[in-house]
């Protein structure tokens, strides 16, 4: 380790293409991304592809979100889509008046939104306290709610899908405000409020230091235990968050479909996104980058009329390349 | 020491008799012919995967790509059934090799952690089978005997006729039975066997629990670790390549966004049969227990739900799938936290 350290001391200094692939790629990356759309792609340069991408890339940002501070920590979170799934099927119960009839519209519809994110949040903590509790490894202990999470979802509405028409709940998706989406504010407030959290508070700082040297960290007061249990619960919240944006998008829950396979596009952002897995460094802003780059690549694909199944194969090469640019840096 | 290790797979087995035994004394037809050709056609396909994540978890790692990369090879074997059932299997399975192969490779090659590199081969592989099968399932040909590897009970052949008849007896009742095992069934049986015989009695078996057990002393003993754990992957590859070429006989067609969801019960299968997930421990036969466990309980909830007394729906399945995996995982870390202490 030390040796490591002095050879980067004593190197000359010169061009360190793997740290500056690592601290800028995925700026440059989307930066190229655009001009080449601008130049090869028709129609690229209008507020609709821009609405478009945004809202496509929405739910995964403030899935990614939550997934950057658990990766921060040096953890993972599988179950992310599972807890979509929850919140989505839970949610239209409260302001469709299903499982209890509420007089008024408005406070169903805060029910609606505020207890699915809280259920969320307590499947979060179960994860937390699996992770905790029993020392199992973080990819295990969120494959149990990944795989029991969607059931639980499915069961709740015996597999149905809800339709519903409320334009005051579909207000949090597809309301404008300055003729931006409404989720797309939500997405940004939440990558504000975290990148400051993650680089300027205290709480920042000790999931940096957990994800660093866990052993390190305990040593050093920090309270280990309870900062992992936050970053589950923030996670599994983004993941309620995004649950209710999906269902308000599509004026439908289908426990089925929502959140389905959004563990791996969270993660992919934040991979690309120059967050290292093995914890310890991490960027919130990387995250929103990273997911805006898979989505762009994607529609540069399939604007130029490669079917969606190439991309999913180009995605692959994606996370492949940002992490052996990691692996890369730390060697 | 030697009791512990041995006693989670015992207990695995021990569920597994006592829940087929009160499977048979409460359902009719639970030990049938039909019930158990069913049970065990389908659920080869699961024991094969499962044995495969058996040999990488072994060694401390993860194969997520295994669903997809079953999907994939049934498209490629459903291809080229029209040449026959061997262009069927070999296609398949050296789809699945050729996965299992670049897995290994980004893990030993680019050192790119298992889960990682096998979640990159897994959206690879289901991108390649959808564009190979143009988006929709691809069907088999019937014209050959593809559809026997999945359809077909391998020894029926030889199956005498007085087996069938009225008096034939228990004799001819037990002959018969194991004569109208499925051929997947043998198939499954045939790879467990083998994955036994290497884990436990070649250099490469004690490699893979040595790298399992620690890396890092495994390379300074001059073992070769990159060499074990890319074959690992190799073999995982190939276990899942052969349950795709399963799945396209069995059900006719090669299906491309199959699967899904695969890669979790081999994991909970491997986990249940007593296999340590940090790898350096492991039981290729309580990995086949794990597996035909599962298999059964849903058997069993099946049954329930004929009865009448219960009406669960399929849903309900992946929340016992859960509950199940949540308990074994809480059970192993207790267990080896009590076997640190000791």
């Amino acid at each position: 380790m030390t040796t490591a350290l002095d050879s980067k001391k004593d190197r000359p200094r010169v061009f360190d293409r793997a740290a500056f692939f690592q601290r800028y790629g995925v700026g440059l990356a989307l930066l190229l991304l655009i001009v080449f759309n601008l130049i090869v792609t028709p129609n690229f340069a209008t507020s609709q592809t821009l609405a478009v991408n945004l809202t496509q890339v929405c739910t995964i940002v403030i899935v990614g979100v939550g997934m950057t501070l658990v990766i921060a920590t040096g953890g993972i979170d599988l179950s992310v889509g599972s807890l979509m799934a929850i919140a989505g099927a839970l949610s239209p119960m409260f302001f469709t008046g299903q499982l209890i009839p509420i007089p008024n519209l408005y406070v169903g519809i805060a029910l609606g939104i505020v207890i699915p994110i809280l259920v969320a949040g307590i499947f979060g903590l179960f994860n937390g306290w699996l992770i905790t509790k029993f020392s199992i490894q973080p990819i295990i202990a969120t494959l149990v709610l990944f795989i029991a999470g969607r059931g639980i979802a499915q069961v709740s509405t015996n597999g149905d899908l809800q339709v519903f028409k409320v334009p005051e709940f579909q207000a949090i998706a597809i309301g404008r405000v300055l003729g931006v989406p409404f989720q797309v504010w939500i997405m940004l407030a939440i990558v504000i409020v975290a990148a400051f959290v993650l680089h300027k508070t205290v709480f920042g700082r000790q999931v940096l230091a957990v994800g660093g040297n866990e052993a390190a960290a305990r040593l050093s007061g920090i309270p280990v235990s309870r900062i992992k249990f936050l970053v589950y619960l923030i996670c599994g919240m983004c993941s309620g968050v995004a649950g209710l944006i999906v269902i308000a998008m599509n004026s439908a829950a289908d426990a089925n479909l929502i959140g389905l396979g959004m563990e791996l596009d969270a993660i992919a952002a934040v991979v690309v996104g120059g967050t290292l897995l093995s914890g310890g460094r991490a960027t919130i802003v990387g995250t929103l980058l990273g997911a805006l780059v898979i989505q762009l690549v994607r529609y540069t694909l399939l604007a130029n009329g490669v079917p969606d199944p190439a991309a999913l194969v180009v995605k692959a090469g994606l996370i492949v390349l940002a992490v052996w640019l990691q692996r890369q840096e730390q060697a | 020491m030697q009791g512990f290790r041995i006693s989670p797979s015992m207990a695995v087995v021990a569920v597994l008799i006592i829940l087929t035994l009160l499977g048979a004394w409460r359902y009719d037809g639970f030990l049938g012919t039909y019930n158990v050709q069913t049970v065990l056609r389908y659920n080869s396909m699961f024991a094969l995967v499962a044995l495969g994540m058996c040999f990488v978890i072994m060694t401390g790692g993860i194969d997520l790509s295994v669903g997809s990369v079953a999907a994939f090879s049934s498209v490629v074997a459903a291809h080229l059934s029209p040449y026959g059932l061997f262009p069927g299997l070999a296609g398949g399975l050296c789809a699945g090799l050729l996965a299992g192969t670049l897995n290994g490779l980004l893990i030993t090659r680019l050192k790119i952690m298992p889960f990682i590199a096998t979640l990159a081969t897994m959206l690879a592989a289901s991108g390649t089978a959808l564009l190979l099968a143009n988006n929709q399932s691809v069907s088999v040909s019937y014209e050959t005997y593809f559809t026997n590897l999945g359809q077909g009970d391998l020894l029926s052949f030889m199956r005498p006729e007085w087996v069938d008849a009225e008096d034939a007896g228990i004799l001819g009742g037990i002959l018969g039975f194991i004569l109208s095992f499925p051929t997947p069934a043998f198939i499954a049986l045939a790879a467990y066997i083998a994955g036994g015989i290497v884990i436990n009695h070649t250099a490469f078996g004690r490699h893979v629990l040595a790298v399992g057990g620690g890396t890092e002393a495994s390379r300074l003993m001059g073992l070769p670790v990159d060499r074990t754990i890319f074959l690992v992957y190799v073999i995982s590859g190939g276990m899942a390549g052969m349950a795709g070429v399963i799945l396209a006989s069995q059900f006719g067609a090669g299906q491309p966004i199959e699967g899904i969801g695969w890669e979790l019960f081999a994991i909970a299968s491997v986990v249940v049969g007593g296999t340590l997930l940090t790898g350096g421990n492991g039981s290729v036969g309580g990995t086949l227990a794990g597996a035909l466990l599962l298999g059964i309980i849903f058997t069993i909830l099946n049954f329930e739900n004929g009865m009448g007394w219960i009406s669960l729906s399929a849903y309900w399945q992946s929340v016992v799938r859960g509950v199940f995996l949540f308990v074994v995982v809480v059970l192993q870390a207790k267990l080896s936290r009590a076997a640190k202490a000791a």
